[in-house]
């Protein structure tokens, strides 16, 4: 099922599930995810799927590129998931204007209402393709073509920590204040990553479906006090 | 209650505990972290007779000013750094990869790094801190690591777990070897660019900028002129590889970096090159050469003997 193994510096595999980003082609790299991490194998020290590859990192004292590529290239993929949990989580979601920073530039490019945006975006289920770049930051899809827009053509230094973006066919939510370049049009008070938690660290896994739902601001800020 | 216990009185400049890393945690945003100059490293805990892993604080340019608070310590500094040592009162300049004991009111001044970046500064016994996520190290950008995730602050005290007391010197001879250029592996975008700028990448010397941390070095050089697609799908990263994006300027990851990007790779750093790498200051000049990878094989186990050996010496 990987279509290539390549070499990533002298201490990682480069899998590659072919170029298409969609449910289909992310469920293999999930699954081969599982498969290798129940797996255990000596010298692997990171696994890091996304939409359509996998990143394995290896200590190069422990294996090499020729050893590794070839127990990966015999590795018996079980058809199921390993992971049965999977779940809806539903995000409940302020969308005033004060935190939805790019809605103007949204309605202006898109040439939809603020309304309509909303309507489009709010209350559908989005499929986590993977987790990453900050801690615990979902990439979600997709949502409807009429309210895609590609990143800011300069990218925020700094995007608010619970900020929830859209860009292209993806919609996340940052972790932690961090820059970035999403379309921000809404904010969230519930903690997605918990490093107090180590065992359930994060709330959001590849695989998971994810809810976003309206709430106002006063409640935003009873559930903010909360978290 | 411990007894022994130190009082930062200046915290320095990205001054954070850190160890050898951690592992398995890149599929939920969690980089490796960890000393950036992992020899540097495991030769500070060494000559303080700790085990290979125990948690350091690491600084860049500007360490702490550290006062002995209650008990004693015995301390040794690694890299290339300019310090100093009030003892008894008295003020003398301090050696690094050299043991020292120190007891109350006593000072350890950190003054700065010498045409490089990192240092450590390595107690026996460790600091009593809290592992988090199976590690110690700090990764400040997620608030995950020892000391709550957050660096060293200015009046915070730490306690030094208990330690048999060191008589014996111990030192090492050791000169950081400075960098001429630094070995590259193709990245898996290497045919995203012009044979021109390949060409540049690995003939121009390119300057080491400011915008450098312990996530990324940002390169300026030549630009490197990409031809087919200036952002791909995001994937995951490692430390050391080069990302290019729209404006050219190449960023190699470092050690906390973000676990996933969407820019092209056009090469990786070997692993034998990477503490180099990352002591290299703002202002610096680097070159790369490109090699295969069953040399940047052979380099990593050279690399891992001469470590080993050095180790060895004290």
């Amino acid at each position: 099922m990987i279509k290539n193994i390549s070499n990533l510096g002298d201490a990682a595999l480069y899998c590659d599930f072919g170029n298409d980003v969609d449910q289909k082609t992310n469920i293999k790299v999930i699954k081969y995810f599982e498969n290798i991490n129940k797996k255990n194998i000596d010298g692997i020290t990171n696994l890091t799927p996304s939409y359509n590859k996998l990143i394995i990192s290896f200590d190069l004292n422990v294996v090499n590129f020729t050893e590794l590529k070839k127990k990966i290239e015999d590795i018996e993929i079980s058809e199921s998931y390993i992971r049965q949990d999977q779940k809806i989580i539903k995000i409940p979601t302020c969308c005033d204007d004060e935190f939805a920073l790019d809605i103007e530039r949204l309605s202006l490019k898109l040439n939809l209402t603020k309304k309509e945006i909303l309507e489009n975006y709010l209350n559908k289920e989005y499929f986590c393709y993977m987790t990453g770049f900050i801690a615990g930051m979902p990439f979600l899809g997709d949502i409807d073509k009429k309210i895609r827009l590609e990143r800011l053509e300069t990218p925020r230094v700094k995007v608010p920590k619970g900020a929830v973006g859209i860009t292209e066919q993806f919609t996340n939510i940052y972790t932690f204040e961090s820059p970035g370049g999403w379309n921000i049009l809404g904010i969230t008070p519930i903690k997605i990553f918990d490093q107090k938690n180590e065992k359930q660290p994060i709330l959001i896994n590849p695989g998971d479906r994810v809810l976003f739902y309206e709430i106002n601001k006063k409640e935003y800020i009873k559930l903010n006090e909360k978290e | 209650m411990k007894k022994n216990k130190i009082l930062v009185l200046r915290e320095g400049i990205n001054s954070t505990f850190q160890d050898l890393g951690r592992n398995n945690f890149y599929h939920i945003g969690l980089p490796f972290s960890g000393a950036m100059d992992k020899r540097n490293y495991l030769i500070a805990n060494k000559l303080v007779g700790n085990k290979h892993n125990e948690a350091v604080i690491e600084f860049a340019y500007q360490g702490p000013l550290i006062k002995i608070e209650d008990g004693n310590i015995n301390f040794a500094i690694s890299g290339d750094i300019k310090f100093n040592i009030k003892k008894n009162g008295k003020l003398m300049t301090g050696d690094c990869y050299k043991n020292y004991n120190l007891s109350k009111n006593d000072e350890v001044d950190i003054i700065s790094t010498n045409n490089s970046v990192y240092g450590y500064f390595a107690v026996s016994g460790g600091f009593d801190l809290k592992k988090n996520f199976e590690s110690f190290s700090t990764y400040v950008r997620s608030n995950v690591g020892a000391n709550n995730g957050k660096k060293i602050q200015k009046d915070e005290k730490f306690f030094i777990n208990d330690f048999k007391d060191m008589h014996t010197n111990k030192s090492l001879k050791y000169m950081n070897s400075k960098i001429e250029y630094i070995r590259i592996l193709k990245g898996t975008n290497f045919d995203y660019f012009f044979e021109q700028s390949i060409t540049e990448l690995t003939s121009k010397e390119f300057l080491v900028t400011k915008l450098s941390d312990r996530m990324g070095m940002r390169l300026e050089g030549p630009k490197i002129k990409n031809l087919k697609e200036t952002n791909i799908r995001s994937e995951g990263l490692i430390k050391g590889v080069i990302q290019v994006p729209a404006d050219g300027n190449p960023i190699i990851m470092l050690s906390d970096h973000g676990t996933i990007g969407g820019y092209p790779k056009i090469g990786a750093v070997i692993s034998a090159d990477y503490d180099r790498l990352v002591q290299t200051p703002p202002g610096k000049k680097i070159k790369f050469e490109l090699i295969e990878l069953k040399e940047a094989e052979k380099l990593y186990k050279l690399y891992q003997m001469e470590t080993e050996n050095l180790l060895s010496q004290i």
